[in-house]
């Protein structure tokens, strides 16, 4: 049955993720972003602790999880997904940069802990990894990514370069996307684990950027850089057909939480304004149709509205996860619509601001110039409404470029 | 509780609906408008369904189960993708009907809702808007007074569809400086039922211009009597009930205008294979989609027990913003062919324009 209210365990997960935005996000979100590159010491406290020394066999035993009833997963699991966006939503309303550089959350921990076997999930799970698909030359057409990997006697030989890199400088590994056989064209990209230190494995530089300046963005050159065979990720196999689609189809997963942080953001500049908008004497009671109030008013609820269209597409396309119902179409059209829609309300947000909404005394300007970021990266704003038509209507890559 | 999986029974019905709306209406729609008239079988099939009696208790005429504004709005919208203006009309005595069933005095739930609930749909209706500049339900200029033990009604209605058909009139009046609603039956003298209006959508079925002139009405005809009624409820429902139709026309011009771009050919290829075609139909998934959750989630607010004044609101005013949006994108992407009866698109674009304008046309 259709319901679209929060069961209590949501609201609750949702209550202590705002907390934590709140209390530690908040607080600092200026700071680093005047101070890019310095790493957010204040974060130490979210690390996951190092895992302890290996327990006796005895105390080793798998721990099962047990569902309550037959019929009835736990709702942990029936709601994974949901909780993910709405965690996010609550995180950067805190502080996007911040939630970016989340230690120990890095993009390429998602990639080993979905395809990652068993011994490199234990050697490399709890270790901060992050993820280098980027090229110069290979930005929204990842399938064309020219680093390549050759594999000499137990050594894959890396070559190549890597840009746009989250959490470049803090990770303790890096997940990189490689081509071992070119011929094969995409079909050949795999992902190779770098451990920080390899020899031929150079941070080249950290980007200076508009807006998520806590996050540290960087670029890796790749150099004959040798890693041990046993850390490419999944299996060697060149397989022409599935293969690549499997590793775009990772991203069905992670498009709804950029939509989240879209939505986080242009929240945040949604409450402020409309605290100073009620401030100034003006109360919102959602009750005059649009031609019977000022301009100002009208523009919040359009926001508003807009605000709640957004999380309404996010929440379907994650909840259609947790229902493992294929979301690929649902994940595209939340990103689509989030992107675009969040960064036109934060900018409008900082217009009806007017002063208030261009000086480093509030973070309105800070919010306007994160949330930019949100319709570019996983896929830009262009690349999604491709994605969702040539889903729609069942058109290949080669009808509809 | 989250889900955004139907129920059995609300797939069932909406399969039901559409089923029904794919049967007699898509294909008449055009003639409906054409002639001005949905044929009454037509609307009996469709009254038949039960959908709008589903709530009322079995002595009374219904069927006595439980109040659901989800599936309400998702029978709306699917009879609302066939045609709004069969929409509104199969479902009209629901705004007679939901009202009187949640703030009602016993006395006026058995006094009306069998002759509403009959197995022959019998059309009763709803008089909320006003032809003036800057109208909105919450300042209506349509006056009752109390006077000679009774209320005396005085005012100008308009967009009241079947008000010359209808048995029973609920009419929308400030009290007091307050929003109360009044049973009136159609014979009562003093209220004049101008002429069959000319407007530029909803065509297919009659509207009116209501005139109220002293009009006499009983005490007992108050909506809720002396306690009045809870017309921020009322609004909301009315509201949510306009997203859902706004929703399925929206849907209805998106699938045409996609399906038609798909076999329109120029230059050689079908016009999706350009960007600028493509990333409309894009949008307008999207937007659809938007439109329908927006509906729900005030809708669940409701059938959950909770205030959806802010959600109804949000809801309305997307949906009328949008759905303007999507049916003026479905005329575009038909380019001339559009612009011509020929295609269904223009009477989308037409209905379109109501959902963001006219109130309490349908409820859930």
């Amino acid at each position: 049955m259709i319901s679209l209210e929060l069961t209590e365990d949501l609201e609750k997960s949702r209550e202590n993720m705002h907390n934590l935005a709140r209390d530690l996000f908040r607080p600092i979100a200026r700071k680093y972003d005047i101070e890019e590159h310095t790493y957010p010491k204040e974060l130490d406290i979210l690390r996951p602790p190092k895992p302890k020394k290996p327990a006796p066999e005895a105390e080793k035993k798998p721990v099962e999880v047990k569902p309550d009833k037959k019929d009835k997963k736990p709702s942990a699991l029936r709601f994974d997904n949901l909780i993910g966006v709405l965690s996010i939503e609550e995180l950067c309303w805190g502080d996007l940069g911040l939630m970016l550089t989340f230690p120990g959350m890095g993009l390429g921990n998602a990639a080993i802990a979905a395809v990652g076997t068993a011994e490199q999930k234990a050697k490399f799970g709890s270790r901060w990894a992050a993820m280098a698909i980027t090229e110069p030359e290979a930005g929204s057409d990842s399938a064309s990514v020219q680093t390549t990997a050759v594999l000499d006697g137990d050594e894959w030989v890396l070559n190549g370069e890597k840009i746009f890199v989250t959490s470049a400088d803090r990770s303790e590994i890096v997940v990189v996307w490689a081509n071992i056989e070119p011929s094969a064209g995409k079909a050949g990209i795999k992902s190779f684990i770098v451990e920080k230190g390899t020899p031929g494995f150079k941070l080249e530089h950290l980007e200076h950027k508009l807006g998520i300046r806590a996050s540290d963005t960087g670029t890796f050159v790749l150099k004959d850089c040798r890693v041990p065979k046993e850390n490419l990720l999944g299996s060697p196999e060149v397989k022409k057909k599935q293969s690549f689609a499997g590793v775009m189809q990772t991203f069905d997963n992670t498009r709804p939480t950029v939509a989240a942080m879209a939505l986080g953001v242009a929240r945040a500049a949604l409450e402020f304004t409309k605290e100073k908008i009620e401030e100034s004497g003006l109360q919102l009671d959602y009750t005059h149709t649009s031609y019977n109030m000022s301009s100002l008013e009208k523009e919040f609820y359009r926001m508003e509205s807009q605000l709640e269209a957004m999380r309404l597409l996010i929440w379907q396309a994650a909840s259609m996860a947790d229902a493992g119902i294929r979301n690929s179409l649902q994940a595209s059209m939340c990103k689509a619509k989030a992107g675009k829609a969040g960064t036109e309300i934060v900018q409008k947000c900082c217009e009806i601001l007017g002063p208030l909404g261009y000086t480093y005394q509030n973070l309105a300007e800070k919010w306007m110039r994160d949330v930019k970021i949100t319709d570019i990266f996983e896929g830009t704003g262009q690349i999604q409404h491709l994605i969702v038509a040539r889903q729609l209507m069942k058109l290949s890559s080669k009808e509809l470029r | 509780m989250f889900s955004l999986e139907m129920s059995k029974e609300q797939k069932m019905i909406k399969d039901e609906v559409a089923k029904l709306v794919k049967g007699i209406v898509t294909e008449n729609a055009a003639e409906m408008e054409e002639k001005r008239e949905i044929p009454a079988e037509t609307v009996q099939k469709a009254w038949a369904l039960g959908a709008s009696v589903s709530m009322v208790p079995e002595k009374l005429g219904g069927f006595g189960m439980d109040d659901s504004p989800v599936t309400t709005a998702i029978i709306l919208e699917e009879l609302a993708f066939g045609d709004l203006s069969f929409a509104i009309l199969a479902t009209l005595p629901s705004l007679v009907i939901s009202p009187l069933l949640t703030m009602g005095t016993e006395a006026q739930k058995n006094k009306y809702l069998p002759i509403i609930c009959a197995e022959k749909f019998n059309p009763s209706t709803l008089a909320l808007n006003e032809p003036h500049f800057g109208f909105e339900p919450v300042n209506m200029k349509t006056v009752a007074e109390k006077k000679n033990g009774g209320y005396h009604l005085n005012g100008l209605k308009c967009f009241v569809p079947m008000a010359a058909q209808a048995s029973h009139v609920l009419v929308a009046a400030t009290l007091e400086g307050k929003p109360e609603l009044f049973l009136v039956a159609r014979d009562n003298p003093g209220m004049i039922i101008g002429e069959r209006e000319e407007n530029t959508g909803l065509r297919s079925i009659p509207t009116y211009e209501i005139t109220f002139k002293g009009c006499e009405i009983p005490l007992t005809d108050r909506l809720g009597e002396a306690a009045g009624c809870d017309f921020e409820m009322f609004l909301q429902k009315t509201r949510i009930g306009m997203s859902a139709i706004g929703t399925g026309v929206s849907r209805a011009s998106f699938e045409f205008a996609m399906n038609y771009a798909k076999d329109r050919k120029q230059f050689g290829e079908p016009i999706v294979y350009r960007q600028s075609v493509a990333f409309i139909i894009a949008e307008m998934a999207y937007e659809v989609d938007a439109m329908r959750l927006m509906t729900w989630k005030a809708a669940s607010r409701l059938e959950a027990g909770k205030d959806a004044k802010r959600a109804a609101y949000l809801a309305k005013l997307y949906t009328g913003e949008q759905t303007m949006r999507v049916v003026d994108y479905g005329v575009q992407l038909l380019g001339g062919h559009g612009y011509t009866k020929e295609y269904p698109v223009e009477r989308f674009y037409r209905n379109g324009r109501g959902i963001g304008i006219i109130e309490g046309l349908t409820t859930v």
